[in-house]
């Protein structure tokens, strides 16, 4: 029943969504304006029937009900509690509709919170959210149903063991969030197009759902990247593989966004290429997507496989994002491109982040897509990993953190270059600093790294500077939140170029009573035992571990045994100390007594998850400071719109 | 003028990243890995006799005017037991076979033998996956057809089944 | 070609009882250890495919990880190993593409990419008065 109740709710979801599209449309196109009012009970009412529709999935799962086709082909009743309900996620149908679900959840925020927008613009927004809602819902009916029954099946196949984890509870949602969060970008940029209402004011609506949406994406690929970095037991924290790239790029995206829709709202600068970045952030979210979910890349997280789906897909994502384009180049001959700028302005520094931003995306793309290319037009399989996005990517990366460090001081419109180097003086100091400190102590690492930390110092320098003489009490929240992500961007490089050049790491075969140096650390293996888990068997290797003359402290990395499915997976011990990670695996029986173990000491290895983090929190400072300033006293708008005349900080 | 040729430029870029999708649908990965060594004569290597009744094999064994394939086998290998009855079909029609089985062991192949047959001239036991490797092969079972002269002349990946035999037998007809 | 023959030699002869079996363990060379794992780290394994040898548990990436640090230690330079590799699996085993006229557009795109939006960004900017 609670299948069935599951699946009629997202058919009257389904149903909203076409009526909230028609509303909108009507209202528009035909001039019934009276219609206008009703769309947004109707956003919330489908919102209400998806979530509905998704807690009845949620809820199958949890009653291990496997007359449930879905349930018996990805749950097990043995299952930890936690990965029935995670689980819920873990496979294809539902998490497409964990997609729509957001979706709907995000048009009806729109519908219920969002004040500033033009009351037409408003209306188109919220029926391009339909439409957009509605396609999906048609792939969900028509060619994944989450709630199909099956017969007879009286145990299910279980869940992938590498998603057997706690991260599983919460990445995919948030990155979801991130990914469909992206929705409302783009259908404000649609509404804006339909309605002719291209302007600061639209984008000071914009904002907030852009940062909202990029704070998920932030923390979603952060969260990600750690839980790669843990459960796949080889020490690395970014693969380059298709489906972390599909992550990265609506980032990417999202990240040069932000930063143009900041040009718009305070200069009416870069008015088509936002709304283009509107459409290219959601359409690079679909892309990811379409990318994960038709099975046409081979990844190391590949799930869920379908070349069937990908079609379906694919048609959606031809509709929108040509529709998009399509209104783009018929209304965009009516939007003026805005005032121009100085070289030397912060304009152009956020332009130039844009288009280094772009570059990368390009990379990343490219990268991605070009063996898929290759092979279906030639025939050759050539394979495109980190050895590519390192050596293109980074230099790229690294210039980006110039213009961070500088961007943030410029003036609007006009500065003087004397003046801005001024500025940048201790900056320039904290990177000869670092360069000296590498060059007395670290001896030769490679020039990636080496560039990466000196970047690191002077940005980290340069991201306080907007602080600098300022009285703190007054200054907007925003600006810390700028100050925040910036600074994080500098400790996450920090983090990424000290684990590139001096990771430790050593693989030997080890006999119990035997120890092994890695790092600073002494590592003993006292012995491996069994231990049954929850639906597992597990080998456990004891190791006393010491710090030269420090206490000694066990750690217990772990070998899993999965029946259903049967798989092997690692867990590793992993020890955080302030100065970096010992991270401890357990491998196979080599001969006799012997088990073979590969250790890592990663120095400062946090930092990057910690600078994504506060990536994530400067965005959240910054939306919050937003919200105050535009939304609570409207008396101000008007002020901010004229050019300022001290530098202000832009996100 | 130029900006109204802009505008054509997304479409351009949408439309050739929708081509290669659907490319990439219509022809799925396949995941298999094709030797590279296919046409170029057989690499050096040797594994040494699995079984006592037997000889090793060695790339030499491969250059005296008389081609042959060449099975990379496991006994441990589930798949492989479906295709012994076919080989042992095609060594009926004068076909010689040598094995190589990787990561094995003589007793767990005598085994295997016994139960289901033994269709090779040779079997050498491939220690570390080496010989393997030197094939290019990814995986068992493998088969190579090898021409008179030692050059590797085909690769059939997988399972040999009946529907295959055919062309087999015509690779080594053409093979001297 | 001597290293050649003495390659051939090491792997035709039967691993002497206590040599250590480098699939899994460490070159006794910091240097060369170092060499042998950034190369396995782009090495692909053709059994689990998304993985680089280095972190992957099927067998076969074991037996290539053994060939690549005998081959470092017998004094291979990575690349070398790489393209000894390749020839045997293609281009396909490598993470890292190799630079010829059918993978330059990886480059090119790019390249194309900055060009174009430099000239974009350079008609955005005010003429100075």
């Amino acid at each position: 029943m609670i299948a069935e109740a599951g699946l009629a709710a997202l058919w009257l979801a389904a149903v909203m969504a076409l009526l909230q599209f028609a509303l909108g449309a009507l209202a528009l196109g035909r001039g019934r304006a009276g219609l206008a009012p009703a769309i947004q009970p109707v956003a919330v009412v489908q919102a209400v029937l998806v979530c509905i529709a998704f807690f009845c999935l949620i809820a199958v799962f949890v009653r291990s009900d496997m007359s449930v086709l879905l349930v018996a082909a990805n749950s097990h009743s043995a299952k930890p509690m936690l990965y029935k309900i995670a689980g819920t996620w873990g496979n294809h149908e539902g998490s497409m509709l964990l997609w729509v679900t957001i979706l709907g959840v995000a048009g009806a925020t729109i519908a219920l919170f969002e004040r500033q927008l033009r009351e037409d613009t408003r209306v188109a927004t919220l029926a391009a959210q339909g439409a957009i809602a509605l396609g999906f819902y048609a792939f969900l009916l028509f060619s994944s149903n989450p709630f199909a029954r099956i017969e007879n099946v009286v145990e299910g196949a279980g869940l992938n063991p590498l998603l057997q984890d706690p991260g599983l509870a919460f990445h995919p949602p948030t990155l979801y969030a991130g990914y469909v969060g992206m929705s409302a970008a783009f259908s404000f940029a649609v509404g804006a197009l339909v309605t002719r209402n291209v302007g600061p004011d639209f984008a000071r609506a914009m904002r907030p759902w852009i940062l909202g949406a990029w704070i998920f994406l932030t923390v979603g690929i952060t969260a990600g990247s750690y839980w790669a970095y843990y459960t796949l037991g080889w020490g690395g924290w970014w693969f380059w593989d298709p489906v972390e790239n599909a992550s990265l790029m609506p980032w990417l995206a999202a990240t040069a966004l932000l930063h143009s829709v900041t040009v718009l709202a305070t200069r009416d600068g870069l008015r088509a290429w936002t709304i283009m970045l509107s459409v290219l952030a959601f359409s690079m979210s679909m892309v990811g997507t379409f990318l994960v979910r038709s099975g046409i890349l081979t990844s190391v997280h590949s799930f869920a496989v379908d070349p069937e789906r990908g079609v379906f897909i694919l048609a959606l994502l031809a509709i929108y994002i040509g529709g998009a384009l399509a209104l783009f180049a018929m209304r965009i001959g009516t939007v003026s491109e805005g005032s121009r700028f100085d070289i030397v302005s912060r304009e152009a520094a956020l332009v130039l982040n844009n288009l280094m931003l772009t570059v990368v995306l390009v990379v990343v793309l490219a990268g991605t897509l070009y063996p898929l290319a290759l092979e279906a037009t030639s025939g050759t399989k050539i394979s495109v990993g980190a050895p590519y996005f390192n050596s293109v990517a980074g230099p790229i990366a690294l210039i980006t953190m110039v213009l961070l460090a500088a961007g943030p001081l410029l003036r609007w419109r006009s500065d003087k270059p004397r003046l801005v180097l001024d500025r940048l003086v201790f900056s320039f100091l904290a990177g000869a600093a670092a360069l000296l400190l590498i060059a007395a102590f670290a001896g030769s690492i490679g020039i990636l790294p080496l560039l990466g930390l000196v970047a690191a110092a002077i940005v980290a320098v340069a991201s306080l500077a907007p602080l600098w003489k300022r009285n703190l009490k007054r200054t907007p929240l925003f600006t810390f939140g700028m100050v925040m992500a910036h600074m994080g961007c500098a400790v996450s490089m920090a983090g990424m170029a000290c684990d590139s050049a001096f990771t430790r790491e050593t693989m030997v075969a080890m006999g119990p009573g035997e120890t092994q140096a890695v790092g600073d650390f002494a590592v003993t293996l006292a012995g491996v035992r069994e231990r049954p888990g929850p639906n597992y068997q597990a080998l456990e290797a004891v190791l006393s571990v010491s710090e030269k003359g420090g206490t000694p402290f066990e750690m217990l990395p772990q070998l899993h045994q999965f029946t259903d499915p049967p798989m092997q997976t690692n867990q590793a011990a992993i020890r955080t100390f302030w100065n970096g990670q010992l991270y401890l695996v357990l491998g196979e029986q080599s001969d006799g007594d012997k088990w073979v173990m590969r250790m890592w000491w990663k120095p400062f290895v946090t930092l990057i998850w910690l600078g994504g983090a506060m990536i994530a929190l400067g965005g959240m400072l910054s939306l919050l400071g937003r919200v105050r300033r535009d939304f609570l006293p409207r008396r101000r708008r008007t002020a901010t719109v004229e050019a300022l005349p001290e530098p202000e900080p832009a996100e | 003028m130029s900006r109204k040729l802009l505008l054509w430029l997304p479409f351009a870029l949408v439309f050739v990243l929708f081509a290669v999708f659907w490319l990439g649908l219509k022809n799925p990965d396949d995941r298999i890995i094709a030797s590279n060594m296919v046409g170029k004569p057989l690499p050096e290597f040797s594994a040494r006799a699995a079984m006592p009744d037997r000889p090793g094999v060695t790339s030499a064994d491969f250059t005296d005017g008389k081609p042959r394939l060449l099975n990379v086998f496991a006994s441990w290998c589930v798949p492989c037991v479906r295709e012994v009855p076919v080989l042992l079909r095609m060594q009926q029609q004068g076909v010689e076979i040598v094995g190589v089985a990787v990561h094995d062991s003589s007793p767990a192949l005598a085994t295997f033998l016994a139960q289901n047959g033994n269709p090779y001239d040779r079997i050498g036991l491939d220690e570390g996956g080496r010989a393997q490797i030197e094939f290019g092969s990814s995986g068992v079972p493998e088969t190579f057809v090898v021409d008179g002269k030692g050059r590797i002349v085909h690769q059939h990946i997988g399972v040999v089944t009946e529907q295959d035999v055919p062309q087999l037998l015509g690779m080594l007809g053409k093979a001297q | 070609m001597r290293r050649l023959a003495a390659l051939a030699l090491l792997i035709a002869a039967p691993l002497p009882a206590q040599a250590q079996d480098y699939a899994e363990v460490a070159l006794p060379d910091p240097a060369q250890e170092a060499q042998a794992s950034r190369l396995m780290d782009t090495i692909r394994c053709v059994v689990c495919q998304g993985q680089p040898i280095s972190g992957s548990n099927a067998d076969l990436a074991g037996d290539m990880r053994r060939i690549v640090r005998e081959r470092i230690a017998a004094g291979d330079t990575p690349d070398e190993v790489r393209a000894w590799l390749i020839s045997k699996y293609g281009d396909w085993v490598s993470f890292k593409p190799q630079v010829k006229p059918a993978t330059l557009p990886l480059w090119l795109i790019p390249l194309v990419a900055l060009v174009l939006g430099i000239w974009l960004v350079s008609r955005r900017l005010r003429r100075h008065h």
